[in-house]
């Protein structure tokens, strides 16, 4: 994998470690960024690792663009032999498929879909040939996902799926987007899912909805008071299918602010994960149910 | 020491420099899109030069003063009235408690920076007063002002002075963008390339501090590819990526955008280059409908023309005696 660097503009580097998308190329990005995180190089002012690239900010009034070209492209040797394993965290994350505000939602942007008569689950469902919606919220809830970028607003996660490439779901994005989606709706994306932090603009398919807040500019949610944004690279998340009636009781707790999301510390080797997934996969579930 | 809001404008926020360090987890610089104008303002109030200001969009706000103070407007030609006649743009003047500020039709520019000795005074959040609207962050209470708002004010000195015509910078007609070319420029062919050069562009009714669509030109012919593991299937997406602050994408290949301060920090759109710092503030002062054209410029020449733009605020810091 040699990393594809452009300029953008005269403030940021753009790097493409993978046209494609890939875990390797995740750590690849990942590395780059830790690396140039320690390097502490004089005029960096931002340094934004994605799904299969990253980018660094800069002020070019205190380092020359192609100073900092030649200084990152140093260090592509040391970060592609680096040792693709993470101390992270496993966290579960309720969802009610099927809810009445993405239903709403949806519904009023039909003609900007692929299947205006089917819902954004039946559509996903066909196009993953898995027969009805449930066979396809099994297919989305029984293993976990990988967080491989957060961006696009405010703390919203992308999510990857952790299992081998051809039993990925994958699913066109709207026609056009969508100039609205509720708060906290899972989407998804090509492979990728993600939370809509913030109501708005997306054109994401819509699953369903968390009760679980994930970013909180005012601060108050119990644990979101150090940090305004839930995830960071390299998470690992598992979606809890839940009934209206956990959905509800869930919300009342999030509106008392007792609310307690469950998550768990884990390790995550890339090496071992593609040796063995399922095994990786049932070790991960084992640290976040505690057995 | 208040500014209450008797009417808001269209969009009215609070602004300043911005919130530069948190665009990795999606939080975008936001501050003034017009930041030569926003720094004037505050240099004639005698304030920072990166104190927070209001900048109003297309119509401009009713005010009311609880205290005495100096005020400046500044970018756009939106001209103040201070109970009811009128003031001059880029110039200090002084009001008095009970005073109302309001304003007449834009004439020139899309956006005027309103600042008052002593600054807006609403809580830093993340180091920065600024309001990103779309993550409810900062500026007053994360949302654009409304009636009834308001603003307390920080202790100033005053200022004095006006900005001569010749330090203002507004775009020209049709403005011209100067951007340098690259991140997935390869995507499209040389044709393509020379044609979105060649053609002058509109600017569509979606304009925002997100960002500025365009449309009327042409659409851009890709180069054939098998499309990516994780891209999607149309030949302008990309895997999911990190999008830089000017970066014009092309979702469809149709209609260029460009992400100004409140940009989504990556999506899955291929970008043809950025528009380059030295002009980022002009597209804070273009209105829907107005012509644009895309000007390809190098490294160096994008380097010297953000030199130009430093000099000139120098000239801008030694009229006013900074």
């Amino acid at each position: 994998m040699s990393i594809r660097f452009s300029f953008g503009g005269d403030e940021h580097i753009f790097a493409e470690v993978s046209e494609e998308m890939s875990l390797e190329a995740f750590f690849t990005s990942l590395s780059m960024t830790n690396a140039v995180k320690a390097a502490g190089i004089k005029g960096v002012t931002e340094i934004c690792p994605a799904n299969a690239s990253f980018q660094i900010k800069f002020d070019p009034d205190r380092i020359l663009p192609s100073d900092l070209m030649k200084e990152l492209q140093s260090m592509e040797g040391a970060a592609s032999k680096s040792d693709a394993s993470l101390q992270t965290r496993i966290m579960e994350i309720p969802v009610l498929y099927q809810d009445p505000w993405t239903h709403e939602t949806l519904m009023r942007f039909r003609e900007r879909h692929q299947n205006p008569n089917a819902t954004d689950l039946e559509y996903a469902a066909e196009v993953n040939g898995l027969g009805t919606v449930e066979n396809f919220i099994k297919a989305h809830s029984s293993q976990p996902w990988f967080v491989s970028m957060v961006g696009f607003v405010a703390g919203l996660p992308f999510l990857y799926q952790m299992v081998e490439r051809k039993r990925q779901l994958q699913v066109p994005k709207y026609l056009r987007p969508r100039t609205d989606t509720p708060k906290l709706t899972i989407g998804h994306g090509g492979c990728f899912s993600c939370i809509y932090s913030v109501r708005g603009a997306g054109g994401y398919q819509m699953f369903g909805v968390t009760p679980m807040p994930i970013y909180d500019p005012t601060q108050k949610v119990s644990y979101l008071q150090d940090e305004m944004c839930l995830f960071k690279p390299g998470d690992i998340v598992k979606w809890k299918p839940v009934t209206r009636d956990e959905y509800d009781a869930a919300i009342e707790a999030v509106e008392a602010n007792r609310f307690e999301p469950v998550i768990r510390p884990a390790t995550f080797s890339l090496t071992a994960f593609n040796k063995d997934m399922a095994g990786t996969n049932a070790r991960l579930m084992e640290a976040l149910n505690g057995r | 020491m208040a500014v209450n809001v008797i009417s808001p404008g269209l969009s009215t926020t609070v602004q300043d420099l911005g919130r530069p360090g948190y665009y990795h987890l999606g939080i975008p610089i936001s501050g003034g899109m017009d930041r030569f104008a926003l720094r004037a303002a505050n240099m004639l109030v005698g304030n920072d030069e990166g104190a927070a200001v209001l900048e109003a969009v297309f119509m401009g706000p009713e005010l009311e003063f609880t205290s005495a103070a100096t005020v400046a407007v500044t970018g756009g030609d939106l001209p103040p009235k201070l109970n009811g006649d009128e003031r001059n743009t880029w110039e200090a003047f002084p009001v008095k408690a009970g005073d109302r500020l309001s304003f007449g039709y834009l004439k020139s520019g899309a956006r005027a920076y309103i600042a008052v000795s002593g600054g807006i005074d609403v809580p830093m959040k993340l180091g920065s007063r600024s309001t990103y609207t779309l993550g409810a962050l900062g500026g007053h209470e994360g949302r654009a002002l409304k009636a009834g708002d308001s603003l307390p004010l920080g202790k100033g000195a005053g200022g004095k002075g006006a900005v001569p015509a010749n330090l203002r910078r507004m775009p020209g007609n049709p403005a011209e963008l100067r951007m340098l070319p690259g991140l997935y420029w390869h995507r499209i062919t040389a044709a393509a390339g020379k044609q979105f050069f060649a053609d002058t562009w509109k600017v569509a009714p979606e304009a925002d501090r997100i960002g500025y669509r365009f449309k009327g030109g042409t659409a851009l012919d890709f180069v054939p590819r098998e499309q990516p593991f994780g891209a999607g299937s149309n030949p302008s997406n990309i895997v999911d990526a990190c999008y830089p602050y000017g970066s014009i994408q092309v979702p469809g290949g149709t209609e260029p955008i460009v992400l100004h301060r409140d940009a989504v920090s990556g999506g899955g759109y291929m970008m043809l280059g950025c528009v380059i710092s030295a002009d980022m503030d002009l597209i804070g002062q273009l209105q829907p409908h107005s012509p644009a054209r895309f000007v390809e410029v190098s490294m160096d020449q994008a380097l010297a023309a953000r030199a130009d733009r430093l000099a000139a605020l120098g000239r801008l810091r030694g009229h006013l005696g900074r």
